[in-house]
């Protein structure tokens, strides 16, 4: 730990590769404080959607806006979850596009293809009987 | 301490010294394996989607069907599966604070989140054993799957009752509640046209892979499939967490110089609470 260069078996010396893994104990308190926040959200949002998942009849909401209540908190927490504990939103732009870009693209595709079919199948019922 | 650590110019995965991602190689693996994965599950529960909204009415609502919750008696709609979901992201903040102890190469910290995060894994294991355990045994009542017939709705259309399952309003099993209207009514059905239903059709008592009596069977293989596929990735993540926790115990990482393998097993970790967040939307409160 601690070199910067190496050499081989020629005598040559490289430059070595390097990323960071370490950090201070100062750092560490702050991303502690940053992980517990992160927590707090989480629960939240979820007890948020259990609470509208058992009462949401009484609230007089339709169906539809209830539903995609769900589906963006979802999504939100997806986000601190992949951004902050998987790390992703501290990695190289680069890096960032080839894990997201590909994976939306094909759920999106996915979910394109879902939706036409069901529309589809039911017009194909409405014909038939 | 140094805040960088050095890898040689073979185990390095780039071209000029340089990599183009910042990350070690086995991280961007992991992440690669993580994106194919994810593909699989958002195909799973596409496909979910689809049926559920396919067969409509006779879809049932997973709010009426995992209403059990240990030790208490009664109707508790989504409690359950709510505590799962706490323990599962609990297991997820001991993780990540596993990676954080790492970055300061603190062995004692590593040590007991990964501990912990072994354990809360264990715990959501056997939440859902316990949950397929009652979704297996079905009520104590159970349900009538009917038998071939044709039935007459309220509006005057006329429907066909083969497979159709009709469930009980009460003990005294005098009156069958049919699904009618996206199951949000029924239709009550007493006296001989009970009878004759019954006679026709098959009493069933809870869930496999052919009959369901809370709905549809579908609904039923989706449910084994799903959780089961999300289980074998907890079941899995459980045993990755306790060779690396081992590994630690040993002072592999120490030696080592660095807790970079936390960090891998971390994203699998994080990954399969992931999942568990996206089935919890779409197969429980969808």
């Amino acid at each position: 730990m601690g070199h910067s260069e190496h050499s081989d078996h020629n005598g040559h010396t490289e430059e070595v590769y390097q990323y960071a893994v370490h950090h201070s104990e100062e750092v560490g308190k702050k991303m502690r404080k940053r992980i517990w926040l992160i927590f707090w959200v989480l629960l939240g949002i979820t007890s948020v959607e259990v609470f509208l998942g058992i009462s949401w009849k009484e609230m007089g909401l339709p169906w539809s806006v209830i539903k995609m209540t769900f589906i963006i908190l979802t999504i939100a927490k997806a986000f601190y979850i992949v951004s902050e504990y998987m790390h992703l939103k501290h990695e190289v732009t680069f890096f960032k596009n080839i894990i997201i870009v590909p994976y939306v693209l094909l759920a999106l595709y996915l979910a394109y293809f879902v939706v036409t079919e069901a529309v589809y199948s039911d017009m194909m019922a409405k014909w038939l009987y | 301490m140094s805040n960088t650590i050095s890898i040689d110019k073979k185990s390095a995965w780039a071209g000029d010294n340089k990599s183009p991602f910042n990350v070690g190689y086995g991280k961007l693996m992991m992440w690669f394996f993580l994106v194919s994965d994810a593909l699989s599950f958002t195909g799973f529960l596409a496909s979910y989607g689809f049926y559920r909204h396919y067969y409509g009415s006779v879809w049932p609502s997973a709010e009426n069907v995992f209403t059990h919750f240990p030790f208490m008696h009664g109707h508790h709609p989504l409690l359950y599966v709510a505590l799962m979901t706490f323990i599962l992201i609990m297991s997820s903040v001991t993780m990540v604070l596993a990676v954080e102890a790492g970055h300061r190469m603190d062995k004692k910290g590593v040590t007991l989140w990964m501990l912990l995060t072994i354990v809360g894994g264990a715990i959501f294991l056997g939440s859902q054993a316990w949950e397929w355990g009652h979704f297996i045994h079905g009520t104590e009542l159970g349900a009538i799957e009917l038998g071939k017939g044709v039935f007459t709705l309220p509006d005057g259309s006329v429907e066909m009752t083969k497979g159709l399952i009709a469930r009980w309003s009460d003990e005294s099993k005098q009156t069958l509640l049919l699904p009618w209207k996206d199951g949000a009514e029924y239709i009550k059905v007493t006296g001989a046209q009970m009878s004759e239903m019954v006679a026709n059709g098959k009493e069933i008592f809870g869930a496999n892979l052919t009959h369901n009596e809370y709905g549809h069977p579908l609904f039923a293989d989706f449910f084994f499939f799903i959780t089961g596929f999300h289980g074998t990735h907890v079941l899995s993540g459980v045993i990755l967490n306790f060779i690396i926790f081992v590994n630690v115990i040993m002072g592999t990482y120490q030696k080592r110089g660095h807790y970079e393998m936390i960090e891998k097993v971390g994203l699998y970790w994080h990954f399969v609470d992931l999942v568990w967040v996206f089935v919890f939307t779409f197969f429980y409160l969808i």
